[in-house]
């Protein structure tokens, strides 16, 4: 009996049972009219949709046919045709016995971002190896460092492809547009009328346009711009256009974190006597970068995604190369597959990105941030 | 006197003085290297044969462009293929918009369903095109245009409305004195509207009776076109695509390329909308709701004249950037083969090597085009925006 009565203190949680948990489900799917209707339409959907789709991409799927069984078994995909041009895909046209060098640049990337995932290792070190990273990536992939071959051969840009040149142009316009950004931002907020205004019509004219213009003056008009007999070659034009564009887009961001900080925080780092540098250096920039992180990581996303627009000026990227894998006579006729495999490693991607920036806003947000 | 001066900074310390050091840095900087890029550009346009100048496009442009909204021959000049690409450009932008406003609010306010089923479909939807880069869905959608049926199994989801290998077909309306006319009833129509709505409400703030306007607004909508095109000499002809031979005759055609870009704009774009209005709509906090159903107010009323203004102010300046983005994507056309502004520059530049100042154009018009995009948000922006005192 005593038992019984302490139990009774404690608020009493309904137990789920099967019973409790149906008509939770009623009441939720069919709870009116115009519920239920809703959900008899999405179900009806979801059967006119979902059964074929996994009949092709799973049930009937050939995974190690030759391209002869699956032009047969014409029913499902020929998931086949992935696995022989997987590497194709990663390493595009680069030499055969060489691929180990980006091979090892693709895993140093992996590295250097699953280390840059956890807080606990965010410190200026970090940012130093990634400056260290992508140097040695750099050289891992060209083969020559100040024109000593030292890893074998000098592997040209026009023999880079696939996903190796998609996470290049990516970290390395990141890793020079960030800093660009930042002088950028600086330069929009301050006093001085010739600096700003070069800033201001700098970000706004690149913002204005679409990237497609700009690579393409990267590309066709840069070469008229350069002194006779200089020339830069065509992967590293590119870069250098991708890397205005998102220091133009990060500009932005930084700015908004810029703007975000009271004043107080201005005055107090003047009142200490610091000079300008000394004042960005260690006080506001610190400040507004970290508050800034979902937004950059979400900039990010969108620049990694507009990668993918080089193929306007014949650059073998991930999708181009998988593009020009259909092509080969032997695997004639298997669009599709390659379309929803591209889908699927963007969509990874980008989907983990914007995960992890969602994590990320939840614990910088100055709700919980003690 | 020798204490002032001591305490008084050297010049080079100066803050005024050191700014204005840097900025005239900046500006012979700037200038420097806009003479020596010019100087670079004239050598070696000259050592190619070619001379910088805009009299290129005077000449005959000898581009073939499938769709044209104005008139254009391959013999017409480069000015008037470019106008033509521009104009395709346009077509997609404000076509896109108008779509994507649509789809977008619709799933913006599905993904707030109480159902779950449907507002996990709308989300599932929401991240899988957010996630995947805009080209492949162009791509996409391109090819899965080409694969609908030929001209002679065109599906039929629509009485007039025609979807195969060759685009879509749908019905149009003549442009005759009929239409003319019903054009003209139309815009009384709507003057009328317009000045009766205001009486209405002038009458409500007078008297606090609210009189229906929307029979009578109904009424003029419908009756003063009607009765215009009847007067006229040609009846308003509506002409439905009917299959002869090979090929559709009547009605108007919007080419695979139109559907392809436009679907895979409007379907990606959509996705951002939908994730704006949605945040729109749930920052309008719940007292609103209930504040308005205290005064007595219609659900109806209520999203009218309580929540979506105050969503709105949420939901314009990042909508803003979303038609931006939008417009300039659209330039992607020329991945699928679509002929606008910026495909057509590439074209004229192959042919012309006039590469700067084709570029110098296409970038000017995409800025203006960015610059009046946002000038008129904005006006919309500050009408919605919170009136404080």
């Amino acid at each position: 009996m005593a038992d019984a009565a302490l139990t009774v203190d404690a608020p009493e949680r309904p137990r789920l049972t099967l019973a409790r948990l149906a008509a939770r489900a009623r009441e939720r799917f069919f709870g009116t009219k115009l519920d239920a209707a809703i959900t008899l339409l999405c179900l009806v959907a979801l059967y006119f949709a979902v059964p074929p789709l996994a009949n092709w991409a799973f049930i009937e799927a050939n995974w190690t046919a030759t391209a002869a069984q699956c032009r047969e078994a014409r029913q499902g995909a020929c998931w086949a045709f992935i696995g022989e041009k997987f590497w194709f895909a990663v390493f595009g046209l680069y030499p055969y016995e060489l691929r180990w060098r980006p091979a090892t640049m693709l895993s140093l990337f992996a590295i250097m971002v699953g280390i840059s995932l956890f807080r606990r290792f965010w410190s200026k070190t970090l940012v130093w190896a990634w400056v260290a990273a992508s140097v040695v990536m750099f050289v891992l992939m060209d083969g020559t460092l100040f024109g000593l071959e030292i890893f074998g051969a000098h592997v040209p840009t026009r023999l880079w492809g696939g996903l190796t040149v998609t996470v290049f142009i990516a970290v390395f316009g990141l890793a020079t547009g960030y800093p660009l950004a930042i002088l950028l931002a600086l330069g929009r907020r301050s006093h001085m009328p010739v600096v700003k205004w070069f800033c201001v019509a700098l970000i706004e004219c690149v913002r204005g346009v679409p990237l497609v213009t700009i690579i393409f003056m990267a590309a066709i008009m840069l070469p008229l711009f350069l002194p006779a007999g200089m020339t830069i070659d065509r992967l590293f034009r590119i870069q250098f256009a991708y890397t205005i564009f998102s220091a133009a887009y990060l500009a932005e961001v930084v700015r908004g974190g810029l703007q975000g900080l009271s004043r107080g925080q201005y005055e107090a780092a003047e009142s200490l006597g610091l000079n300008y540098a000394q004042k960005m250096r260690l006080v506001i920039l610190p400040q507004a970068l970290k508050m800034t992180i979902p937004a950059q990581v979400n900039t990010f996303i969108g620049l990694f995604k507009d990668t993918t627009l080089v193929v306007i000026v014949g650059i073998f990227d991930f999708f181009t190369t998988l593009r020009a894998a259909l092509g080969d006579p032997n695997w004639m006729g298997f669009p599709n597959e390659a379309y929803v495999f591209a889908a699927f490693v963007y969509f990874v991607l980008c989907f983990g990105m914007s995960k992890y920036s969602q994590r990320l806003e939840r614990v910088l947000s100055p709700e919980t941030r003690r | 006197m020798s204490a002032a001066s001591a305490a008084a900074p050297a010049w080079w310390n100066d803050r005024d003085v050191r700014a204005l050091i840097l900025q005239g840095a900046l500006l012979v900087f700037v200038v420097a290297l806009g003479f020596f890029l010019f100087s670079n550009v004239q050598t070696n346009m000259a050592a190619r044969g070619l001379q910088l100048g805009f009299g290129f496009l005077e000449r005959a442009a000898g581009i073939p462009i499938g769709e044209h909204l104005i008139a254009y021959t391959p013999a017409d000049s480069y000015a008037r293929a470019l106008s033509v690409g521009l104009l395709n450009t346009l077509r997609v932008a404000v076509i896109g918009c108008l779509l994507t406003t649509l789809l977008g609010v619709t799933l913006g306010v599905l993904r707030l369903s109480g159902n779950p089923l449907l507002s996990g479909l709308v989300g599932g939807y929401i991240e899988l095109v957010r996630n995947t880069p805009v080209v492949l869905q162009l791509v996409f959608w391109l090819v899965v245009f080409q694969q609908l049926p030929g001209v002679r199994e065109a599906l039929n989801p629509l009485p007039g409305v025609y979807l195969s290998q060759r685009g879509l077909k749908i019905p149009s309306i003549d442009w005759n004195s009929g239409l003319q006319l019903a054009l003209v009833g139309l815009a009384v129509a709507l003057a009328a509207c317009w000045l009766t709505v205001r009486r209405a409400r002038a009458h409500q703030a007078r008297t606090g009776e609210i009189k229906r306007v929307w029979p009578i607004c109904a009424g003029y909508l419908v009756l003063l076109p009607w009765a215009l095109s009847a007067l006229a000499a040609e009846p308003v002809n509506v002409s439905m695509p009917v299959l002869m031979g090979f090929n559709f005759q009547g009605g108007s055609e919007l080419s695979p390329e139109f559907a392809a870009l436009t679907t895979g704009l409007v379907v990606y774009t959509a996705a951002f909308v939908a994730e704006i209005v949605r945040s729109g709509i749930q920052s309008v906090g719940k007292g609103q709701w209930e504040a308005a159903r205290a005064l007595g107010l219609s659900d109806g009323r209520i999203m009218r004249l309580v929540i979506l203004p105050q969503a709105l102010r949420v939901i314009v300046p990042p909508l803003t950037s979303q038609y931006l983005n939008l417009t300039k994507n659209s330039s992607l056309a020329i991945v699928i083969g679509y002929q606008d502004l910026f495909s057509v520059s590439n074209t004229s530049i192959n042919q012309t090597g006039q590469a700067i100042e084709v570029i110098f154009i296409m970038m000017t018009v995409y800025l203006a085009l960015s610059l009046l995009t946002s000038a008129g948000m904005n006006w919309y922006n500050a009408r919605v925006a919170l009136k404080e005192r």
